[in-house]
């Protein structure tokens, strides 16, 4: 037995492994979460239950997948990172709940009020732009796709930074006095993006001189 | 004839534990029992430890049965369950989470009890824990809830109206205003002994309204809900309901009201004055700077499909009784 798992932890089959764990992990507490608020089981308000779940499940996902490279790099794991798209795609999937909930149950396809909440609440609309960002880069992670994109893959891809800046901006700003937990939120992003520390250098020195636009490398990306 | 053969699990009287005789019991035992132990322990250790180590039962917050007359004009309002008004709560001095009051606050002790009427009135005087339900007749009355994050709820409660109270106390010409205040009590309140766990705000909790609010009718000072004594959570002993005003004005556990001359401070004013005003009337038309008033969710049942979205009514649907109390007002600058 012990022998058999060694195996398969020595083959290839390492990175499965890890893919049915995201799997199981992503997908059984959605499922989990929905059979408890449709049976109204999920305390005395079940949309705000199911908002907070999803919204707090994407920010989550997101971290963790900023978290990859860092633990890849540090402790040679490169298998590890052929997970970032599966995780990076959950991310998406719950921030999709996470809409899908606020226009369904919460505001109840009132689509005035959907739109009027989207345009004039500005966490809202900082959520939303966050959203249509991990669109463009759910869209962009379908092979064929990103073999046509080249290198402009990349590029888009680094919007990834961005958009957990908006998902933390947008958590703070949705409560109304208990930042704790959002601030907690803030400090893991710093210290996630402070992995990028170089990158992000490097990019204010490309946009403070454009003469070296084209000297300056591609930037380095772990494999 | 008819004989009974009384079943296994069918207690007999006497084997019925009075309630009192059964708490004094427990007092009983941690005040013997743990001479010894508690002189091993240090005096660190808390009596709720104590409790807990000889009962294997949680403890829960007791509640009983009060008599009153039914509110016979709203039984046609669809009633939130009771399930659900004890475990859906705003009440920061107890954590953030709505589902916090209810598993952090049933320790909480509120007899003995004592609320202090005074300030610019020709009859202070203070009220006992029996005092609360006893010095005047209780009514039931069956409210809308609103939410200032716009969720609603209907609740039975039981109570007596501010102005009974206020008549006793004789307030004087100075008194235009009355302020109110929730215990101070970091030992029992986590919340106020912990920044975190209270969300950040400064405590006790204040509130304020202006007489005339005060004096109406509908003003309650609420002692139960769903005909028994409030549960710890809902704001026990004690607690105002203004039914009109966003539910933050409806102070929880109330110590002290106070006859004042001026406006006032209110604790959510003083965190965020831009998104919380002193009057806090219910208004369809003036959002919130976060997030649109215009619209609620009735949490009654049905879980997720619930189509639980109704329109909101100015002055929560009170505005027949109220309005005239803020005829000449601007009520866009006076939110």
């Amino acid at each position: 037995m012990a022998l058999k798992l060694k195996n398969v932890f020595k083959s290839q089959n390492k990175v499965l492994f890890l893919k049915v764990i995201i799997h199981l992990i992503a997908i059984l507490p959605l499922v989990n979460l929905y059979i408890a608020a449709f049976s109204d089981q999920l305390g005395a308000d079940p949309v705000e239950a199911v908002i907070h779940f999803t919204g707090i499940g994407a920010l989550n996902l997101l971290l963790v997948t900023l978290a990859v490279s860092p633990i890849a790099k540090q402790f040679k794991w490169g298998f590890l990172q052929q997970t970032r798209r599966l995780l990076g795609l959950y991310a998406f999937t719950y921030a999709l709940f996470h809409l899908g909930n606020f226009l369904v149950f919460e505001v109840q396809f009132d689509m005035k009020l959907f739109f009027s909440e989207i345009f004039e609440r500005p966490y809202i609309t900082v959520g939303l732009a966050a959203f249509l960002l991990l669109i463009a880069l759910a869209v962009t992670s379908i092979n064929n796709i990103k073999r046509k994109m080249g290198k402009r893959w990349q590029k888009l891809h680094n919007f990834n930074y961005l958009i957990v800046l908006l998902v933390t901006t947008h958590f703070y700003w949705s409560v109304k006095s208990d930042v704790f937990e959002p601030l907690i939120y803030w400090l893991i992003t710093l210290f996630l993006l402070g992995f990028r520390f170089n990158k992000f250098k490097m990019w204010s020195g490309y946009l403070k001189n454009k003469k070296f636009t084209k000297k300056v490398p591609q930037q380095d990306h772990y494999k | 004839m008819l004989i009974q053969s009384p079943k296994s699990y069918q207690l007999k009287e006497n084997a019925v534990t009075e309630e009192n005789t059964y708490n004094s019991r427990r007092i009983l035992l941690k005040q013997m029992g743990f001479l010894g132990a508690g002189a091993l322990l240090g005096s660190t250790f808390s009596n709720q430890a104590q409790a807990g180590f000889f009962d294997s039962e949680p403890e829960t917050f007791k509640t009983s049965i009060l008599k009153y007359s039914p509110d016979t004009h709203n039984q046609r309002l669809i009633k939130t369950p009771e399930k659900k008004v004890i475990s859906h709560n705003n009440f920061y001095e107890f954590g953030t989470n709505k589902t916090d009051p209810q598993e952090k606050a049933q320790q909480f002790n509120v007899n003995p009890w004592q609320l202090t009427v005074s300030g610019e009135c020709d009859n202070p005087f203070t009220l006992d824990y029996d005092d609360l339900t006893k010095s005047f007749p209780l009514e039931e009355r069956i409210y809308r809830m609103r939410c200032v994050e716009a969720w609603s709820m209907v609740i039975p409660w039981i109570g007596f109206s501010l102005a009974n109270l206020i008549k006793k106390a004789a307030p004087n010409s100075k008194a235009k205003y009355i302020a109110f205040e929730t215990l101070y009590d970091p030992k029992q309140m986590p919340g106020q002994a912990s920044r975190r766990i209270g969300g950040g705000v400064k405590y006790p909790y204040v509130e304020g309204l202006r007489m005339d609010e005060a004096m109406n009718p509908l003003t309650l000072m609420s002692v139960g809900l769903y005909g028994k004594t409030l549960p710890a959570q809902n704001g026990a002993p004690i607690r105002l309901v203004v039914p009109w005003k966003y539910g933050f004005k409806s102070i929880k556990s109330i110590v002290g009201i106070k006859f004042v001359s001026h406006q006032p401070p209110t604790t959510w004013n003083i965190l965020a004055p831009r998104e919380y005003g002193f009057y806090a009337n219910v208004n369809p038309d003036v959002a919130h700077p976060r997030w649109s008033q215009a619209s609620e969710r009735r949490i009654t049942t049905g879980g997720l499909f619930a189509r639980n979205r109704i329109e909101t009514l100015a002055y929560n649907g009170y505005g027949e009784e109220v309005a005239s109390l803020y005829k000449n007002m601007n009520l866009r600058k006076n939110f």
